[in-house]
């Protein structure tokens, strides 16, 4: 059974000066912008990856990026680590804190700043929610397209420290394609701008270096987006198999002939039915394996792409094809699938995998991860994004079982390791963390992490931001 | 979730109900997105999830409640958005419940708070008492600016700017002999805050029920659903209330011939529907507080099993507020929309539904900042979509938001009455 995930044991020269730091940070923020009483410590110890929880030292809600500024400084003169935090959805431990460490959360800073139709982008701050982007200027049809199943709570902070994806990223991209620019605060309190309003800049893409960096590079505190126009009409059309063989395989040809529809989500029998018990958007129940392909365009381009799919799917001996009647179904449809993880909660714990593997490989790597489940008495649910091999296994448990939640953990990383040896990846859109961290080996050599640590180095040489993840802790540059 | 509670803990019931809820957290987050309080002040102590993680905090290690975990719980309007949200299915509603009289029962408030809410607990669930306090405020409204001044005080001040400025008129109620009314019978709970400022939504619900052949019981001795003082944490006091109104209810309904417990505003008909719950462990009462749960209905409800006529069109925009009892309490959301529009009325649905306008009980009293600017908030998406008239389901909405906009609002019954043949709502005519 594999062992806890460690955290850097606590600077004791920290810890003993916690009162003298939290009077100092209390004065950069005035207007209740500092939580340290022990009880409200509690609610920030976890995000979404609950399986692992520490107390922070403090938590930073600054207002501006001045703010951020003075925080970050006052940590790095004073050697004290930060943990960046949207709305703390992550699902591998990304925004987990440490004692010795100030969560610096950025849900004060929700402003949408300024939207650019002209020129399709839009001005917002880093706390903004990844969903209210596309709230805001959907009425003048348009959208945000990286579409994280979290987007409804999700930041664009968050977002761009994951490099998140979502299920309309087959077709648009995910959250690098669709950055523009940033302002970012280093971690000696300097406050940069990287890129700016338009697809390229001049000089190095540092850009391309921050979206993914985990809040280790530095502190977003805003980010110019690009919004695209909505197409003419779009449908999402559910796709019945009676294994997830034939509709992993069905996948791997729509894709292999050359088809990108917008969408392309894949739900094992297990997933169709947590999902349908909170959505009730009238998914088969009969069927083992679903394909939720969404199509878009004017009416004509629907029908053609629909029939060159429909073909395939048929090949595939798919049982049911059912199009979406109307916009309310078509919405039912995306609210069952983008609540997979939390309704998943309606009958277990669970620990949600995030392993990319190439298209042709999907059958294979869902048959060993349902081996390496039932091997251990666990239960599986499987919910993703097919059409870039982007899989999501849930591995259920009882959180209250040790034992189960220490095979859950065992069976997730086996079945990480199914998917590099795929050829695949560790992971697609949620991030290394905390969770994924003492696996990057089996990804990369030391030679490979030794220069992203170098890159890493050159933006934060005290090691001080977000310090416990994304790099095995042994291995790692004296700080 | 994981938990960590005793079998000597979980041995209470209420506290074995609440480790049941918190298991099917797990902390996805989702809830602080549609949470009014998160939404405004961006803290996560102040969401769903992060109260959720207070109440566990609290609750496992078996500490009183203090100033710390008190502040973040009050500021949780009960408007049960997160419920809507919650795709694991949380009991919020119970588990927020529990906390607040675990609050009621371990911790002693500051003076000012106490006295303010007594006063409330003592005033609110009695027309008499809130008849005269409503007289009273009307001659004190000078003295509102002064005592914003001193912070304790601001919850007084926030009631006096809440006070109608006249005080309502009780219409005729001309109620036809039980003889012409064959299609149904039915309860209709007079209730407490909303006949003393605001009589006319009953007397419209009575008009257009018995024009439609529903005869009306009224039942002596009915009082308070308990709702205000459930949600101050004063939870015997609450079941007192809600067993008054049982037996005064059993009774008639022993008598034969009940087919609806009806509710014209809506904070009252959530608590209504949960007495069932609330009293799930008296054996004397649960059988009882089941049946009675079962028959609530929401006015709404009941008149769309009525079946009314299509009306023509009529040049009237109607912006339906949802309130949070109806859309997310009671999960009542298109129903009365489509009320209206079979009516003959156009609606238009404000941006930002989910939000809370503030109102949510006693709580624009006793956070009036928040109150203000969710109230505000409200307003300027409901204005933003140019409505002649205001409609919603809940007495307390209906006061919020009227002393914010010169909109006229009205309840919902008060349009259907008027559009089947009733009077104009008086709001409508000055």
């Amino acid at each position: 059974m594999s062992q806890p995930i460690a955290f850097l044991p606590p600077r004791a020269d920290v810890l003993s000066q916690r009162e003298r730091i939290i009077a100092d940070l209390g004065r950069l923020l005035p207007d209740g912008g500092l939580v340290h009483e022990a009880r409200e410590l509690v609610p920030f110890e976890t995000d979404a990856y609950v399986a692992y929880r520490q107390l922070p030292l403090a938590v930073a809600l600054p207002r501006t990026t001045q703010e951020v500024s003075a925080v970050l400084d006052y940590c790095n003169r004073n050697g004290v680590p930060v943990v960046p935090r949207g709305a703390g959805t992550s699902l591998c431990g990304g925004a987990i804190p440490q004692p010795d460490a100030v969560v610096l959360g950025l849900s004060r800073m929700s402003a949408i700043l300024e939207v650019d139709l002209e020129n399709r982008v839009a001005r917002v701050q880093a706390g903004v929610t990844n969903l209210s982007i596309s709230e805001t200027v959907g009425p003048e049809g348009f959208f945000y397209a990286p579409d994280p199943s979290s987007q409804l709570a999700c930041t664009i902070g968050g977002n761009i420290g994951m490099n998140s994806g979502g299920a309309h990223c087959l077709k648009y991209g995910v959250t690098t394609n669709n950055l523009l620019g940033v302002t970012m605060v280093l971690m000696d309190g300097t406050i940069i701008t990287l890129g700016g309003s338009h697809l390229d800049s001049a000089g190095y893409d540092l850009l391309g270096l921050v979206c993914g960096s985990e809040g280790q590079l530095g502190v977003v505190t805003e980010a110019t987006v690009r919004i695209l126009a909505k197409a003419e009409g779009a449908r999402p059309v559910l796709f019945g198999f009676a294994t997830s063989h034939e509709a992993g395989a069905c996948v791997a040809d729509v894709i292999g002939a050359g088809i990108i529809p917008v969408a392309i989500e894949f739900m094992d029998k297990q997933a169709i039915e947590i999902c349908e018990a909170f959505a009730k958007a009238g998914y088969p129940l009969h069927v083992g394996a679903l394909l939720i392909i969404e199509v878009e365009g004017s009416e004509a381009e629907m029908e053609a792409m629909l029939a060159a799919i429909v073909a395939i799917a048929r090949r595939h001996g798919v049982m049911t094809v059912r199009e979406s009647q109307s916009a309310t179904e078509a919405a039912l449809i995306w609210k069952g699938r983008k609540s997979a993880f939390g309704a998943t909660g309606r009958i277990a714990d669970y620990i949600c995998m995030d392993g990319t593997v190439p298209l042709g490989k999907l059958s294979h790597v869902l048959q060993r991860t349902e081996e390496i489940c039932t091997g251990l008495g666990l239960r599986v649910a499987n919910v993703f994004h097919a059409g870039d091999g982007n899989m999501h296994p849930l591995i259920l448990f009882d959180a209250n079982d040790p034992a189960e939640a220490a095979k859950a953990e065992a069976a997730g990383n086996e079945i990480l390791k199914v998917c590099v040896e795929a050829g695949g990846c560790l992971t697609g859109e949620h991030g290394v963390g905390i969770e994924k961290r003492d696996l990057m080996r089996f990804q990369f050599s030391q030679a490979d992490l030794d220069q992203q640590m170098a890159v890493r180095y050159a933006f934060d040489a005290g090691w001080l931001l977000n310090p416990s993840k994304v790099f095995p802790l042994e291995g790692r540059p004296a700080a | 979730m994981q938990t960590s509670f005793t079998p000597a803990q979980l041995s209470d019931p209420h506290v074995a109900e609440s480790e049941k809820i918190l298991r099917r957290c797990v902390h996805c987050g989702f809830c602080t997105a549609t949470c009014p309080t998160y939404v405004t002040l961006g803290n996560e102590l102040d969401s769903p999830r992060g109260r959720i993680y207070l109440i566990k905090d609290m609750l496992e290690n078996d500490r009183p409640a203090d100033r710390e975990v008190v502040t973040h719980i009050d500021r949780c309007l009960s408007c049960l958005a997160c419920t809507t949200t919650c795709p694991s299915g949380v009991d919020y509603m119970h588990l927020i419940d529990h906390a607040r009289v675990h609050i009621e029962q371990t911790y002693r408030r500051p003076l000012a708070d106490r006295l303010i809410r007594s006063l409330l607990a003592a005033v609110l669930p009695y027309p008499a008492r809130f008849r005269a306090a409503l007289a009273l405020a009307r001659v004190a409204r000078p003295l509102a600016p002064l005592l914003r001044r001193a912070a304790p005080l601001a919850p007084l001040a926030a009631m006096l700017d809440l006070a109608p400025r006249h005080a309502a008129k009780r219409p005729e109620r001309a109620v036809p002999p039980d003889s012409a009314l064959t299609r149904g019978r039915v309860i209709l709970l007079e209730g407490c805050a909303q006949p003393t400022l605001d009589p006319g939504i009953n007397a419209a619900t009575v008009r257009l029920l018995t024009r439609f052949g529903v005869a009306i019981a009224t039942p002596k001795g009915e009082g308070c659903c308990g709702a205000l003082v459930h949600h101050m944490g004063r939870e015997q006091q609450a079941l007192a209330f809600a067993r008054r109104n049982i037996d005064v209810w059993m009774r008639e309904i022993d008598a034969g011939g009940i087919d609806a417990i009806l509710i014209t505003a809506s904070g009252c008909g959530t608590t209504i529907k949960d007495y069932g719950h609330m009293l799930r462990l008296d054996p004397l009462y649960a059988e009882k507080a089941a049946k009675i749960s079962a028959l609530a209905q929401d006015i709404t409800e009941y008149l769309a099993t009525l079946h009314l006529e299509a009306l023509p069109k009529r040049d009237l925009v109607v912006a339906y507020h949802s309130a949070c009892s109806l859309q997310h309490g009671q999960k009542i959301t298109a129903l009365p929309k489509l009320l209206l529009k079979t009516a003959g009325f156009t609606v238009r649905d404000p941006a930002e539904g989910h939000l809370c306008c503030g109102s949510a009980g006693t709580y624009n009293i006793l956070q009036p900042d928040i109150s203000a600017t969710l109230r505000r908030r409200k307003v300027k998406n409901i204005e933003a979509t140019k409505p002649d008239v205001i409609a919603a389901g809940n007495i307390g909405c209906l006061t919020q938001i009227a002393s914010a906009t010169a909109i006229p609002i009205v309840h919902t019954v008060e349009l259907l009455d008027w559009a089947y043949g009733g009077p104009k709502p008086l709001k409508l005519n000055s």
